[in-house]
């Protein structure tokens, strides 16, 4: 057994970190395509269109993430595709953040007073034209605190990836702990890896949402 | 590709014993959780002095942490750097002690809203018609508080339900770690895993119905009330 010293873990942590900012990103951005198209389907589609919307959203809300991942990963297995821990982490936190942020907007959209419809309809905009710069200028401007808030759950979402050999910041720490058995101070630096991605983001979304507060918004 | 359901059959009796534990896992969770964070909000409520305002920021710093480092991590720090100080700990005892320490901390932030928003002069009336500081806490500023977040509080709980098939990771036998020791057994990933998120899916449906029959009982008297 080799002897670590504290830089060897610190810097192999460091370096699987970023694979959990790779996948952070992914998962945002792709969560965000996603999420936005279902958002404008969701509120200018059709009944079974919203109602398949809104069924997509609650199933995503009410199954454990862990899940989603496992079933990614094995599930096309049984389509008969070979995937990698990368995809299946991909699509998984893919689409558990577009049901989400989905929801988060879908909120955002609603509160925008309907008298903005009816009077952006009445001026003779059509569905596309209201959307675009009537109402979503406005819950754009709502919609930016809880999404900022969100991110931080993305982040520490795919954490999870680690259980399906994915290797970023907690799977290194597991890999770390089991060579150099120092488990407490391992997991509390994969602890403050976490938190410093984390921490800077929730503080801004709670000063966005103070802000906004105090434009008068809401 | 074909699907083939009849292979779980066998391992009802497994599924079952996750579930009961899963349950269990959440519904004492629930309750520890939730006076935990009460604990917090009294500790943390008004503006403390002396020995209360160093707690006070200790637990502060207790609730960022908590909510900006992933569940998993705080469990395998619990589950394996606390025997490593020491202080030896089974796998339940440190599923529980994450899943209540986790619950607590977003609850507590969950609480702290629901109070900043009561009204201060409330708070100053209470006192000034010589309620003591815990009544007043009690009768004006939790229970109001209490009811008005209730509807975040039940999301909450269900996220803790949700997020504790991460404890299956230190093998606690609880649902998750049924499907997988299913899925070692009988290759049927995809069908056990579907079966099993399917009955998180009730439960966490159930959890919510429960929750809001409680709430109906607990917060009756501000029923087409003010605020």
């Amino acid at each position: 057994m080799t002897d670590f010293t504290l830089w060897d873990i610190v810097r192999n942590l460091l370096l699987a970190g970023r694979w959990t900012v790779v996948l952070s990103l992914i998962a945002f951005t792709g969560g965000a395509i996603v999420g936005l198209l279902l958002t404008l389907l969701r509120m200018g589609g059709l009944t079974p269109i919203r109602w398949l919307i809104r069924l997509y959203v609650d199933v995503f809300q009410g199954t454990p993430l862990l899940m989603q991942l496992f079933l990614a990963y094995f599930g096309a297995a049984v389509l008969g595709f070979d995937v990698s821990a990368w995809t299946a982490a991909s699509v998984a936190l893919t689409l558990f953040t577009s049901a989400f942020l989905c929801d988060i907007w879908r909120g955002c959209v609603e509160a925008v007073p309907s008298g903005q419809w009816q009077a952006s309809r009445v001026l003779g905009l059509n569905y596309l034209q209201s959307m675009r710069h009537v109402i979503l200028p406005q819950a754009l401007r709502l919609a930016v605190p809880p999404t900022v808030g969100f991110s931080v759950q993305v982040i520490k979402g795919t954490a999870l990836a680690s259980v399906i050999g994915f290797v970023e910041l907690t799977k290194a720490g597991t890999m770390l702990n089991n060579a150099a058995f120092a488990p407490f101070t391992i997991f509390a630096l994969v602890a403050l890896g976490y938190f410093i991605l984390c921490y800077p983001l929730s503080r801004y979304a709670r000063h966005l949402e103070k802000k906004l507060y105090g434009a008068g918004i809401r | 590709m074909t699907l083939d359901f009849s292979t779980l059959l066998p391992y009802t009796d497994v599924i079952l014993e996750g579930l009961v534990t899963t349950l269990w896992l959440t519904v004492v969770t629930t309750a520890a959780g939730i006076a935990l964070a009460i604990l917090v909000a009294y500790v943390r409520d008004g503006s403390p002095t002396g020995t209360r305002a160093v707690i006070s920021r200790l637990l502060g710093g207790y609730v960022e942490i908590v909510r900006n480092t992933p569940f998993i991590v705080q469990l395998f720090f619990l589950y394996f750097g606390l025997p490593a100080l020491g202080v030896p700990i089974s796998a339940t005892a440190a599923a529980l002690l994450a899943m209540i320490l986790n619950l607590g901390a977003y609850t507590a932030e969950i609480l702290r809203a629901g109070i900043d928003s009561t009204l201060k002069g409330q708070h100053e009336a209470a006192r000034a018609l010589g309620l003591s500081r815990r009544q007043s806490f009690r009768h004006v500023v939790l229970v109001p508080a209490f009811s008005r977040v209730y509807p975040s509080l039940i999301s909450q709980c269900i996220i803790v339900m949700l997020g504790s098939a991460v404890v299956s990771q230190i093998s606690v036998f609880d649902l998750t770690y049924a499907a997988n020791f299913i899925q070692s057994r009988n290759f049927r990933g995809f069908e056990v895993y579907l079966v099993v998120t399917l009955i998180y899916l009730l439960l966490a449906v159930g959890l919510r119905l429960a929750f809001e029959f409680v709430g109906r009982r607990l917060f009756a008297f501000r029923q087409g009330g003010s605020s």
